[in-house]
């Protein structure tokens, strides 16, 4: 079964990273379509580090991660540093599980 | 390197964003390694074989809805339940294809073959901010991840964990510590904040009772309801 699993899997995520692309072939969106996609970034950046930092599967939860993405946030924000917040999310999630 | 580089400037030549593009991935290629030999662990204890682990992030290369898939087969799901476990997922990419869509160039199989290299962190980082996206630093940024991806499956699944637990690393914060960044700097568009509170408040609603990859894709919708803020504005 692992075999039809995965192959189910590919052509499943084949086909939706190609739907857009592959409908929209004009080099300009319609432009309302446009107004949508400027603010699709915020939506789904937000979603995506809520699921990622206050939710652990099906379940809401707080732990190291919060407090180490929540750190890394005041870097970027003080500093404008990308690299800079990333390694102070890793250090302080690291730093807080090993204590 | 601070700052986004999404800012590498259109006129550059594509072999120079390429290479931007690369050296921006390498963060998030190490990320992937560590969360790869994680994923290899898993499956290698799953009873799913090192050839089939690796063949899977080689062709799948998706890496939540893998962890998720083997979770429903080792839980006694069916082969259906998995491959539409796997589409919620990754149902995420549909609205970033989306976007990303005028970004690509060519007929119809060489646009579906470009959009595979839609990945979160090179999304986000080809993203330049005024809803337009640079192809060659999702290239160059996807390359590194998907190498480092296939090879830490590899590792993980023939090798074991040979870096124990990863996520005593905090590897696995990096990912929404990146996210996050490139939030912060959306968010120096008024409007873009009510839809990210929005957005982030859909998604949270819905993790207690929507199947894993819902939530995220949902949250699109809050762009939707941002749009029509913008037209009584």
């Amino acid at each position: 079964m692992i075999w039809e699993l995965i192959a189910g899997a590919a052509v499943v995520t084949f086909a939706i990273k190609a739907a857009g692309p592959v409908a929209l072939t004009g080099r300009e969106l319609p432009a309302r379509l446009a107004g949508v996609i400027v603010l699709l970034a915020p939506a789904l950046l937000a979603a995506l580090v809520v699921t990622q930092v206050l939710a652990d599967g099906d379940r809401l939860a707080v732990g190291a991660k919060t407090v180490g993405v929540a750190a890394s946030g005041f870097v970027v924000w003080r500093t404008g540093s990308i690299v800079g917040c990333l390694v102070v999310a890793a250090a302080v999630t690291a730093g807080l599980r090993a204590l | 390197m601070s700052g986004p580089p999404a800012g590498t400037a259109a006129d550059e030549t594509p072999g120079a964003r390429l290479r931007a593009g690369a050296l921006a991935g390498i963060p998030f290629g190490i990320a992937s390694f560590a969360l790869a030999t994680s994923f290899g662990v898993v499956a290698h204890d799953a009873g799913i074989s090192g050839v089939a682990a690796t063949v899977m992030s080689a062709i799948v290369f998706a890496g939540a809805s893998q962890f998720a898939t083997i979770a429903i087969i080792v839980s006694g799901g069916s082969l259906g339940a998995a491959i539409v476990t796997t589409a919620l997922v990754n149902s995420r990419f549909l609205p970033m294809g989306v976007a990303f869509a005028p970004a690509f160039t060519g007929g119809r199989l060489k646009r579906a073959l470009q959009g595979q290299a839609i990945v979160d962190a090179s999304w986000g980082l080809a993203a330049r901010g005024d809803g337009t996206f640079d192809r060659w630093l999702l290239f160059g940024s996807t390359a590194v991840q998907y190498g480092t991806w296939v090879a830490g499956t590899a590792a993980g699944a023939f090798g074991g964990s040979l870096l124990g637990d990863t996520d005593r690393f905090g590897f696995d914060a990096i990912y929404p510590a990146f996210f996050l960044a490139l939030l912060i700097g959306e968010l120096r568009h008024g409007r873009a904040l009510g839809v990210a509170a929005l957005g982030a408040a859909i998604a949270l609603v819905l993790v207690p009772f929507a199947p894993v990859g819902l939530p995220v894709l949902l949250a699109s919708l809050a762009a939707l309801v941002g749009l029509h803020w913008r037209r009584d504005a």
